[in-house]
């Protein structure tokens, strides 16, 4: 996999005596092979962590486990990212795994978060539904970003909003996940959005 | 339905033995955290801990060094257990332990409302929007 690392990884300041930063976290979401890892991996400034959760305790009598092999299977990786944005603010990237049954994990994982960057392949575009499903249904606030693969089929963001289905407002960007400075912008685009007042559900348009 | 494999699956091959981390993540949730799977405080994935220098008394054995030994800067809990390589859950009970006698200070993390009508701090996103533009 090709990394072009296009932007200036800044070490962290820590010492001992120093308060606690504030941690704050972004979610990357997409189908299966959407480029979650790649997109987390280059733009963190360490190599991407991995935590595990025991998926038997957590999610015990809700979810589906029939797809999981066998009992070695119970656990599901995360992988995660760091970006040191200064002394007081550490941001995470969490990629998270698509599929419906890990949604118990999302549940924790989107619990505080800032907004999610939802990764779609237009090869595969009905693989980012269910991200976009979760996200609206749990009011977290997120961009789409259409992963440029080599070779895919150049889809204009309005076809991919019309496809999705999105809510108007929703910023629809094109990106290339396995630069970083592509995925930087991304992220810098989600915090935008974030700053854009929320459109209330019940609003009658504005007329002019 | 394309099914996600597990990391460790996916490196190996599916037929791949259980040995080495396959095994170790077998036998570690219930020795390491002597059989419990829920911690004696909430920690959240971005919970930060912070060794205070204080020897953990009556806490002993290399999971609990190694954790401690992890925690000199402030660190979120996903990153001490992903160093550890324990599941999370038993990160979170040997942290609760190492809180509980003193060895570590914990910070829950920032309250960020991400409800359908949020009220996140603006200058939060503006420190962090000015951040990621630093780094373009």
């Amino acid at each position: 996999m090709d990394f072009v690392n296009d932007c200036d990884p800044r070490l962290r300041t820590d010492a001992a005596s120093e308060p606690f930063p504030t941690a704050l976290k972004i979610l990357v979401a997409g189908g299966f092979g959407a480029g979650k890892t790649t997109f987390v991996g280059v733009v963190s400034e360490i190599e991407p962590l991995s935590t595990e959760e025991l998926i038997t305790q957590l999610s015990a009598g809700t979810d589906d486990l029939s797809g999981l092999a066998d009992k070695a299977t119970t656990t599901v990786a995360m992988d995660f990212g760091r970006i040191t944005l200064g002394p007081e603010h550490v941001l995470y990237l969490f990629g998270t795994p698509g599929q419906h049954r890990f949604w118990f994990l999302w549940d924790e994982l989107s619990h505080g978060a800032l907004g999610a960057v939802v990764l779609a392949d237009t090869r595969r575009l009905d693989r980012s539904f269910a991200a976009v499903d979760f996200f609206e249904g749990r009011g977290v606030r997120f961009v789409v970003a259409v992963n440029e693969f080599d070779g895919g089929h150049r889809y204009a963001p309005e076809e991919v909003r019309a496809a999705l289905d999105l809510a108007p407002g929703i910023p629809v960007l094109r990106c290339d996940a396995r630069r970083c400075a592509s995925g930087t912008r991304v992220l810098a685009s989600l915090v935008e959005h974030l700053l854009t007042p929320v459109p209330a559900l019940t609003a009658t348009p504005e007329l002019p | 339905m394309t099914v996600l494999l597990p990391r460790r699956q996916r490196r190996s091959g599916p037929d791949a033995p259980w040995i080495d981390d396959g095994a170790g993540h077998l036998v570690r949730p219930y020795t390491v955290s002597k059989g419990r799977t829920r911690p004696t405080a909430h920690f959240d994935l971005m919970t930060l801990v912070r060794a205070t220098g204080r020897r953990p008394a009556g806490l002993q054995g290399p999971d609990y060094d190694r954790v401690l030994g992890l925690c000199d800067g402030p660190v979120p809990v996903a990153e001490v257990a992903a160093h550890t390589r324990l599941p999370a859950a038993v990160t979170k009970v040997l942290l609760a332990d190492l809180v509980a006698c003193g060895a570590l200070t914990a910070r829950a993390p920032a309250a960020v409302a991400a409800g359908p009508a949020p009220r996140t701090d603006r200058d939060l996103l503006e420190a962090v929007l000015h951040g990621l533009r630093q780094r373009l």
